[in-house]
């Protein structure tokens, strides 16, 4: 265990160190944010325009939903996007041996060799839109947030949708072992995210069955938003948990299984 | 002029194949397009479209045909070009008697033809799980809306040609082209149809090239009223203005090029 702190401090500290040679990045992103951000909240207010809620959602709890959607956007172009796209060319070229080769889990060096500061402006204003939309709620939009264990439930729901996002991605990208050449599939699955700016409830009743048991959209925005909004409900809260311990422990079997198939390149 | 067909079939016929080779890719990226579907799923689920003065059956036709002009209007130049100046490839394609940007247009219309199939498949998925969805625009329309569709993949393409030369000076300027992603995306109409922007929104957005690339073909494609004429001016006049740009910038461009690798 503590080989694995001190390798990603390893890690971390060298690819850190790597991207700010960039500094143009720097400003490029934060501007990036920041247009995302007032072109999201302005076709938010175009949808408010026909009435006062959208699928049941009043407005600072479609803002909720929208700041966690922004934070964990922040989390992919920040851990997600950096490493495991890179898993195709490691593929592609071969060098998946030498990863395979090292003593350290294989899955852990795929999905923890880079970081990239560049999504901490996002996360940063995703945690903002959230406080700034629960403050603008009044004490009743806070309400989720009263006690240790109201405020414990957002948390572990976060962190499950954080979990279920991490094993999509491994999955789409440990594809390429059969598949050499998707290295867009993960695209696919950054443009169909999307749909987890708006909270669920507002698509109609067959992309809502879609976004909860296909692709479980749900569970990242939507859900722990309740949570935060003081309108969790155990069923779901079960549900997001669940879906997160299976989806983790399936990113798991599928690696174990592709490194079985795995004949590496040019063989 | 018989030289120019020559190359012109040569470049379209090899890129095709090219492009038949990789089509399982391509089907991916015809997939990730999937945005204006998404959003005439929650348009449709709000009242916002009714409030502006649009029928249910008008938002679905917008979004329908936002889609298929945003399948057939992407641009994808500066990830390449950024990677063949990056490794030096671009250094024989300057050696060549035809300028490299033919190539990748070439490849752009080759990638294009290969998407066909693939949207189609959408569709018919999309009309299948919303029967009544679907609709067959008037020979008019289609003629007109192909031919929008095309007219707005050329501006895209010289716009992005535009921020493509500052690879010449920079090694990540496709960070840039992320930049002018945002005011495409939500000025153009792709996300919501122009109709619904506030009075002063509207007309900030139509000053910009942005709502020719998406709104216009969507429109006429959807059937709505259009003033044909004023559509394809303002997009002839935004080519007439960023072409001279672009060449200018990339003459100064290509005197810095240092051919890395070579």
């Amino acid at each position: 265990m503590k080989r694995y702190w001190r390798s990603l401090r390893c890690f971390w500290g060298t690819s850190l160190a790597a991207e700010l040679e960039y500094p143009l990045n720097a400003a490029i992103e934060f501007v990036s944010v920041l247009g995302n951000l007032a072109g999201s909240l302005f076709v938010l207010q175009l949808l408010f325009a026909g009435g006062p809620s959208l699928g049941g959602w009043s407005w600072s709890g479609a803002l909720v939903v929208l700041g966690l959607y922004t934070l964990l956007d922040g989390f992919t172009t920040c851990v997600l996007q950096p490493n495991l796209s890179r898993i195709v060319s490691h593929v592609q070229t071969g060098t998946l041996d030498y990863v395979l080769l090292k003593p350290i889990d294989s899955q852990f060096w795929l999905s923890a060799r880079t970081v990239s500061p560049w999504g901490l402006p996002a996360v940063a204003a995703g945690l903002g839109l959230i406080g700034w939309a629960l403050a603008q709620g009044g004490p009743e939009a806070a309400a989720g947030l009263r006690s240790l264990g109201a405020v414990l439930l957002p948390l572990a729901l976060l962190l499950a949708a954080l979990a279920i996002l991490y094993s999509l991605w491994f999955v789409l990208a440990a594809l390429s072992i059969w598949f050499v050449k998707v290295w867009n599939a993960t695209e696919v699955l950054r443009y169909t995210l999307v749909a987890g700016r708006y909270p669920v409830s507002a698509y109609p009743p067959a992309l809502r069955l879609l976004f909860t048991f296909v692709l479980p959209v749900a569970f990242l925005t939507t859900v722990p938003a309740e949570a935060l909004l003081g309108r969790g409900s155990a069923l779901w809260a079960i549900g997001s948990l669940l879906v997160a311990a299976l989806c983790l422990a399936g990113s798991r079997l599928l690696w174990r299984f592709a490194q079985r198939s795995y004949t590496s390149a040019s063989s | 002029m018989s030289w120019a067909w020559r190359v012109a079939r040569a470049l379209l016929g090899s890129q095709y194949a090219l492009m038949l080779e990789y089509r399982a890719e391509i089907a991916l990226w015809a997939l990730s397009g999937v945005l204006p579907l998404i959003m005439l799923g929650v348009w449709s689920g709000s009242g916002a479209g009714v409030a502006a003065g649009l029928t249910p059956q008008q938002i679905s036709h917008y979004f329908l045909a936002a889609f298929v002009v945003r399948q057939f209007t992407v641009v994808w130049l500066i990830h390449v070009f950024e990677e063949d100046a990056l490794q030096g490839r671009l250094s024989p394609l300057l050696l060549q008697p035809l300028a490299p940007l033919w190539r990748y247009l070439a490849a752009h219309f080759s990638e294009q033809a290969t998407r066909v199939p693939f949207v189609l498949l959408m569709l018919v998925v999309v009309g299948l799980a919303a029967p009544g969805v679907l609709w067959w625009p008037s020979p008019a329309e289609l003629l007109l809306g192909l031919l929008a569709i095309q007219a707005a993949f050329l501006l895209r393409f010289v716009l992005q040609v535009i921020v493509t030369t500052l690879c010449f000076w920079s090694e990540r300027a496709a960070a840039l082209d992320r930049l002018l992603l945002i005011p495409y995306l939500f000025l153009s109409g792709l996300v919501a149809p122009l109709d619904t922007f506030p009075p002063a929104v509207r007309r900030l957005a139509l000053a910009t090239p942005f709502p020719w690339m998406v709104d216009f073909p969507a429109r006429l494609l959807a059937g709505e009223p259009v003033n044909v004429a004023l559509g394809f001016g303002a997009i002839a006049a935004w080519c007439l203005l960023l072409w001279p740009i672009s060449r200018v910038l990339w003459r100064a461009g290509l005197r810095r090029y240092s051919a890395m690798g070579a």
